[in-house]
């Protein structure tokens, strides 16, 4: 088992990432995105950070990087993949996922923990919560209001797409609770297959014991099969 | 062959939320001016070599539905100058 991690210029969780996989016995690589993503990799993380400084909008540049391609193809082929913050972006951006991150409807960089509510539970992210459970995740980001168009989003709706919501600690969609205006309060999607999913709450900051906030430590265990 | 420049404008579709927008516009009213409506929008100034201004155009279409725009989002204009 061993876990890619997708490094482009201006990533910075990666470390952070490889340290939580590690704690929860994941085996784990960096690597650069120019180089080839290695034969025996058994699951893709893009993590979160500043690629290409979030010039234009955030993620764009990486998304039409040559290992974007590959990382298609893997998806395809129903390889786990998460891409997490910048990841997320990158993901859109890239069309592995649908709609997009853009900027927060306060124009602000928002960086605290908030709730966000399992919307579905019978994905490899998410078997390990209940259905509704609610979980307690760090955001860190500018750029995390989801939008994709009307039409789109109700085929989401309707094939239970919606990975997460953003909620009050009782598990009510609210305003309120919705940090950065996204459509719907929608913090976590999956692609065309569940086994492709993107977030922007951080589950690797909310994994290690001395971090206090272990609550996102079950959707990395989603590697574990 | 010829040298051609283009301006691509790039903005966000009507009904997209638009806080940069909507910041500034707070602004300018702290300033004490009186605003109806502010829009923003970015634009592109691209140089380049193509065969015909057709065959430039389109090059740059292509250029920016794959990368200065985002369909989901935005609607721009093309034009040779």
């Amino acid at each position: 088992m061993t876990i890619a991690v997708i490094k482009f210029g201006g990533s910075n969780c990666e470390k952070d990432t490889v340290r939580a996989l590690s704690y929860l016995g994941i085996e784990s690589k960096i690597v650069w995105y120019k180089e080839e993503i290695p034969e025996d990799t058994d699951g893709i993380i893009i993590p979160g950070g500043f690629s290409y400084g979030d010039y234009l909008r955030a993620g764009s540049m990486a998304a039409i990087t040559p290992i974007m391609d590959s990382i298609k193809c893997f998806s395809e082929d129903g390889m786990p993949i998460i891409g997490i913050c910048n990841g997320a972006q990158i993901s859109c951006e890239s069309g592995l996922t649908p709609g997009l991150f853009t900027t927060n409807k306060s124009c602000r960089f928002i960086c605290k923990n908030v709730y966000i509510r399992v919307e579905n539970a019978d994905t490899i992210w998410t078997e390990r919560y209940e259905e509704r459970e609610v979980i307690q995740i760090p955001i860190a980001h500018g750029e995390g209001r989801f939008e994709i168009r009307d039409e789109e989003m109700k085929i989401m709706e309707k094939n239970n797409k919606i990975l997460f919501r953003y909620c009050d600690e009782n598990g009510r969609i609210t305003d309120e609770s919705n940090p950065n205006g996204s459509k719907n309060n929608i913090a976590g999607i999956l692609g065309d297959k569940n086994t492709v999913a993107v977030m922007m709450p951080h589950p690797e900051r909310a994994t290690l014991p001395e971090l206090h906030l272990m609550d996102g430590s079950k959707i990395l265990q989603g590697f574990l099969r | 062959m010829g040298t051609y420049n283009s301006e691509v404008i790039v903005g966000l579709k009507e009904g997209v939320l638009d806080p940069e927008a909507e910041t500034i516009k707070r602004s300018l009213e702290r300033l004490g001016y009186d605003l109806k409506f502010i829009k923003s929008k970015k634009l592109f100034e691209i140089k380049l070599d193509a065969e015909s201004e057709e065959d430039a155009k389109e090059k740059v279409n292509e250029m920016t539905k794959r990368l200065l725009a985002n369909p989901t989002i935005h609607e721009y204009k093309v034009d040779i100058v």
